[in-house]
């Protein structure tokens, strides 16, 4: 029956694409891309090969990806410990942080964040500076950046001010910043919801036995909380660090060229849609399974060892 | 060391005594809470500091100083010193209603009060009885046609131009309902014995869950229309729906598969022993006891298909997100976008903090209702 279902689908698409004259097959992928894209680590130029602009589409979906999992990572744990702080005032604003991030959709946030981002800022010609040689403005945040001039030699890349704007440096565009500061901040509320269930998990009778041991504030967390913690922690987190990963996708929403976004453009101008959503599909799925099997290596490290 | 207190005459055995009540009082709470101790004394003066400079301006930009009136004027004479809800004021319908025709707006307003009034008479597990699914057979059709028009004197209105807060409440309904007994196929499926059967179901689920619900949307909106026959077409409404209920039904089935995880074994097996089928213990025994172990994971999921829905304005469908894109749209309003982006995220968190309010409830008091 099933069987019988896929062929009539089969048959259906098969008709309707040589109605609609769209050829089938990925040999679109060698071809001259023609369209542009705005930032990337990957060289690309309108002129290089639709498969390379896929590649330049991977490496932003992994830059933002990576950069979020860290921050979320750092911000969650701070606001889950907050959580369970004796200070009634950490603990609320902790709590309201929680809250708020976790039933507002992601998709608002996102859309408010570039839209503060380009609108609210000063322009690129006048930006705000943080500290010495940081600059803000609509054109994004330049930060300075170490770079490698030879042998053991790093020097400082400052970015300067000029009449047109800021040069040099490290540069990170509005669409960057407002998708990882999208991705981070709601990610951290579900991070900060599992550590403090983590450390909740610990019984009390755990960290009394080892004050009565001796132990001192500093050992009890780091040899008898955290690691009985991490035990609890770490699967869920993982699914954390997946989601922020998928949820990446919601670039194509503000314009930042992640791998969705290359395939939409891909999409609009060849029509191949069947190859270019397998193709972002696999994407997916892959980068899924290498995490899934980075974070269960450490989970492993991590996890009781029973007789 | 002093002789053991026991020893001495007269003396309270240690087991016997108390230890001393904590101390009473809204001082003793300002001790415990906020000055316990020296680093808990700096959190809180640094964070009552910048509370204390954050909140009153952030009070007089949010209402103080705010224009409440639909006057362009008087919003750009503020130079964004204060908000402008003249733009939510001047803007409401549009945000709402989308582009439903301005004349006939009552009707998706009807409809959702209905919908909203019918979820809460339904809240309470004292409404749960045999009557309530069949009861809400026709409160949907009355929420469809009252929007779709076409009978009763109602004009037709093309699903094409529905949009707003009526459309989300629309397809997180349609999505929700539809993925329910999917997830049972599903999870069921996952747990059958035929090896070809678990292998389908588990690849369906795992492969679903492990991409992203955009590049879904995407099949829904480029490759549905090449799949379907000739002649044979699909609103895009349609379409969406169909593909987040794919979507969202691997998620729904993992969390039924939680509920018959969580029955012991011997359900099932007492079940076999008197004689039933597969299919009637499942029905009659394993089923009804498993699903009522997970209601409130499906209120959790019905929360995350709520908020899920602001993505399709990805694909160019005006739910509410969409919708209040549309009202940014005139160039007279579009820098007052902080004030309807703040507006629009109200509805979502008021709704989304109330549910996820309400699951936490049932959780606490379902097991008194289910032994009821």
């Amino acid at each position: 029956m099933l069987l019988a279902a896929g062929l009539g689908l089969w048959r259906n698409t098969a008709h309707n694409l040589a109605a609609r004259q769209i050829r089938s097959g990925f040999a679109f992928l060698g071809q001259r891309a023609g369209f542009d894209i705005g930032e990337g680590l990957v060289p690309y130029t309108p002129d290089a090969t639709t498969l390379r602009a896929f590649a330049a589409g991977l490496g932003n979906t992994l830059r933002v990806a990576l950069v979020g999992i860290l921050l979320a990572t750092l911000l969650g744990a701070a606001v889950g410990l907050g959580r369970l702080s004796r200070n009634a005032l950490v603990r609320g604003l902790s709590t309201a942080w929680v809250e708020v991030l976790r039933n507002v959709p992601l998709v608002i946030q996102l859309f408010a964040w570039y839209l503060v981002l380009t609108q609210l800022l000063p322009d690129p010609a006048s930006p705000l500076a943080l500290g010495a040689h940081a600059y803000l403005s609509k054109g994004g945040l330049q930060l300075p950046m170490p770079v490698w001039t030879g042998g053991l030699g790093l020097a400082l890349e400052r970015p300067e001010v000029t009449a047109f704007g800021v040069s040099g440096g490290l540069s990170l565009t509005p669409e960057f910043l407002a998708l990882l500061l999208g991705l981070a901040t709601t990610t951290s509320a579900s991070i900060a919801e599992i550590v403090r269930s983590g450390v909740l998990a610990v019984p009390r009778g755990q960290t009394e036995a080892a004050l009565a041991l001796g132990l001192s504030h500093r050992q009890v967390i780091r040899r008898v909380v955290l690691p009985q913690a991490l035990r609890v922690i770490v699967p869920p987190l993982t699914s954390q660090f997946l989601n922020l990963t998928k949820n990446s996708s919601l670039a194509v929403a503000i314009g930042y060229p992640d791998v969705v976004s290359i395939a939409n453009t891909a999409i609009n101008q060849n029509g191949q849609a069947l190859e270019c959503i397998l193709l972002i599909m696999s994407v997916y799925l892959s980068v899924n399974l290498v995490t899934a099997a980075a974070m269960n290596g450490y989970n492993r490290r991590v996890a009781l060892v029973e007789r | 060391m002093a002789a053991p207190a026991q020893n001495r005459p007269g003396a309270v055995p240690d087991e016997a005594r108390e230890p001393p009540p904590p101390p009473r009082g809204p001082l003793a709470w300002l001790r415990r809470n906020l000055f316990a101790t020296a680093p808990s004394t700096v959190a809180t003066l640094a964070a009552g500091v910048a509370l204390g400079w954050l909140l009153p301006r952030a009070a007089d930009w949010l209402f103080l100083r705010a224009v409440y009136a639909p006057d362009y004027e008087a919003c750009r004479a503020l130079d964004y010193r204060a908000a402008c809800w003249g733009f939510v004021a001047e803007k409401h319908r549009l945000i709402l209603f989308g582009r439903y025709p301005w004349a006939e707006q009552w009707r998706p307003l009807l409809a959702t009060l209905l919908f909203v009034a019918a979820l809460a008479a339904s809240a309470h597990p004292r409404a749960w009885r045999r009557w309530l699914l069949p009861a809400w057979a026709p409160l949907l059709a009355a929420f469809f046609l009252l929007l779709r028009g076409g009978v009763a004197g109602l004009s037709p209105v093309d699903p094409s131009a529905w949009g707003g807060l009526p459309l989300t409440i629309v397809l997180t309904a349609v999505v929700v309902a539809a993925s329910i007994p999917m997830g049972i196929v599903l999870a069921l499926g996952r747990r059958s014995r035929m090896p070809l059967v678990r292998g389908l179901a588990t690849l369906y689920i795992e492969l679903v869950r492990g991409v992203p619900l955009i590049t879904v949307l995407f099949v829904a909106s480029f490759l549905f229309p090449l799949l379907l026959p000739q002649g044979l077409r699909l609103d895009a409404l349609a379409r969406v729906a169909i593909g987040m209920t794919f979507f969202q039904a691997a998620y729904m089935a993992e969390v039924v598969r939680g509920g018959l995880q969580a029955l012991p074994r011997g359900q099932g097996e007492a079940a076999e022993a008197l004689g039933l089928g597969w299919w009637r213990a499942q029905r009659r025994v394993i089923l009804p006891q498993a699903l009522v172990l997970v209601i409130p994971s499906f209120v959790n999921s019905l929360l995350s298909t709520f908020l899920d829905t602001s993505l399709v304005t990805v694909v160019s469908l005006y739910d509410l997100t969409g919708s209040l894109r549309l009202a940014l749209g005139d160039p007279q309003w579009r820098n007052f976008f902080l004030e309807g982006y703040l507006f629009v995220a109200a509805i979502y968190f008021a709704s989304s903090f109330g549910m996820s309010r309400y699951s936490h409830w049932l959780e606490r008091h379902l097991g008194r209702w289910a032994r009821a």
